[in-house]
């Protein structure tokens, strides 16, 4: 039978870690999602797997230790809250550009600047629009759960080497803090130099072979035409990713007159407020983005048929809301509902939103 | 069955802890459970509190704006918190420190002297059991067996031997509760 664990999102995270066989965790202590990188130090995974665990002197040395290791075909990771992120936004970039798998977590805080230590799902443009420079995407998982914490480090590690680009998990102080029952994955072996090699040895920098040319990893390509190509290949593949792996969830969703588009903590907070809707009388469906980039556009098109309002709610001063617009292209009225700076809206206050943004209006 | 607790007092009187053990035991009786800090620089002497969702199904939001049950360790708290117990719902308090005690008549007040009956058991730590023990008999939503083993979930191995003290001061909570009226508020103190 499967243990269940009482744990906090970033501990269930940090654990996943060490269970999908990931090989270096690389991080820099930021509330609210330091128990990642103190869970790790504490349970010692070197001696479960040999995984390795540092805490880098700076934010900007723990992604680029990440760079290098994913150069060679490992699978790397780091963590951090906003002001870190914002600091690993060049590496990230450079990883996207030198077209490298890792995973890269966001526990987000109320910004900007150093903002607040509290709850907030103010980074959405940070990680779905770039962050960095250039025309780049990563692909951005929103876990609701402490479960989804978990089950996120292995889906997360699957996309990036699949697609050969950094995936990110986007999560808030919410769901790092809480504690919530968890399943966790099966333990995976970390693989081998060999396998490392059968695998990716095609592009993994390690060391030059008789009988093959060196394998270069680099983001620099001076030659417009030649940067042109490889920008059309990014492009190509984002397109690839974008046919693929879209995710999201329905949620009473099939009778709804209204939709509440929200991720996160937001949906968990929405769904108790769709319950105290219906005591009132009024059908509310909520559509959770699970992959906000890439971003589910045509379920979005395909609710807005159905519904007469649409309601993004989100810990920040509006910013998914813009893409939930994209996708409605005007055809219903989209709003957009929030507390941010560190404030978590309440389920009775994004119930009361719906009635005063969308029905009363 | 759902019950949606918050635990307030100040950080180091073991609010975290209590909500923790709440959430195992309840766990240890096939319940969903969900556990919400205030987290951040509340470590001794700020504000602390928990809200804990324990059901027998899926839990939806972990941030809750109204409670069934209330527990109310300081002046703070009581202030923030009193207005957010349900309609007809519990609010638990240790008068200790209170100065403006609870004015409500929507809803069941009962108090704990917690910090007396733990300086008299000569042991602070048990301050927060002590509360556990008034609420269980509040609320008898969990079985003593599954506290047993929830304590001895969310207690580490070397910490063990302390379960019986543990349950003791559940038990002494258990007695000690009391209803409060709201008139009563003069005989406090």
């Amino acid at each position: 039978m499967e243990e269940v664990h009482l744990m906090k999102g970033n501990e269930a995270l940090a654990e996943a870690t060490i269970r999908t066989g990931v090989d270096a965790y690389f991080g820099y202590p930021i509330t609210p999602q330091s128990e990642v990188l103190e869970y790790l130090m504490n349970e010692q995974p070197h001696l479960r797997t040999g995984m390795a665990v540092l805490q880098a002197e700076s934010e900007l040395a723990a992604i680029n230790m990440v760079y290098g290791a994913a150069a060679c075909g490992k699978k790397a990771i780091t963590s951090s809250s906003g002001p870190g992120i914002s600091l690993k936004a060049e590496a990230i970039s450079y990883i996207a550009g030198a077209e490298l798998p890792c995973l890269i977590v966001n526990v987000v805080r109320g910004g900007a600047g150093l903002g607040t230590i509290q709850p907030s799902q103010s980074d959405y443009f940070q990680a779905v629009k770039g962050g960095g420079h250039g025309d780049y995407k990563l692909i951005v998982l929103a876990p609701a759960s402490v479960q989804e914490m978990a089950d996120f480090v292995d889906l997360g590690f699957k996309l990036a080497f699949k697609y050969r680009t950094p995936a990110f998990i986007l999560s808030d102080g919410v769901i790092g803090q809480m504690m919530e029952k968890v399943i966790l994955p099966p333990q995976q072996e970390r693989l081998t130099d060999a396998q490392v090699d059968e695998l990716y040895g095609d592009w993994a920098t390690l060391g030059k072979k008789k009988n093959k040319p060196r394998n270069v990893i680099t983001s620099l390509a001076l030659k417009p035409e030649i940067q042109e190509e490889h920008n059309h290949h990014l492009q190509r593949k984002y397109a690839e990713i974008t046919k693929n792996e879209t995710r999201f969830e329905k949620i009473n969703c099939d009778d709804a007159n209204y939709l509440i588009v929200a991720y996160g903590a937001s949906a968990r907070i929405s769904q108790k407020a769709i319950t105290l809707a219906k005591e009132k009388g009024l059908k509310v469906g909520i559509l959770r983005p699970i992959t906000l980039w890439p971003f589910p556009t045509e379920a979005i098109q395909e609710m807005a048929k159905q519904v007469k309002g649409i309601l993004a709610v989100e810990m920040s001063a509006g910013q998914m809301v813009e893409d939930v617009r994209l996708a409605v292209n005007g055809k219903v009225p989209v709003e957009h509902y929030g507390r941010f700076g560190g404030m978590i809206h309440s389920p009775t206050e994004v119930c009361n939103a719906v009635f005063e943004k969308l029905v009363n209006c | 069955m759902t019950e949606e607790v918050i635990i307030a007092g100040f950080g180091g009187q073991g609010v975290l802890s209590l909500g923790k053990i709440l959430a195992y035991s309840a766990i240890m009786q096939g319940q969903e459970v969900s556990w919400m800090p205030s987290y951040g620089p509340e470590m001794r002497g700020g504000t602390a509190n928990v809200t804990v969702i324990l059901s027998d199904e899926k839990i939806n939001s972990p941030i809750l704006n109204e409670f069934d049950t209330v527990i109310i360790l300081n002046q703070p708290s009581m202030v923030k918190f009193e207005k957010e117990v349900k309609p007809g719902g519990i609010l638990i308090f240790d008068p200790n420190g209170i100065h403006n005690p609870p004015t409500r008549t929507d809803i069941k007040i009962y108090t704990i002297e917690g910090v007396k009956e733990a300086t008299k058991l000569k042991n602070t730590k048990t301050f927060n059991m002590i509360i556990m023990g008034a609420y269980l008999k509040v609320k008898p939503i969990l079985e003593l067996d599954n506290v047993h083993k929830g304590l001895e979930k969310s207690l580490p191995t070397r910490h063990h031997h302390l379960i019986p003290k543990n349950i003791e001061a559940i038990q002494i909570g258990m007695e000690k509760v009391k209803p409060y009226e709201v008139s009563q508020a003069h005989l406090l103190n």
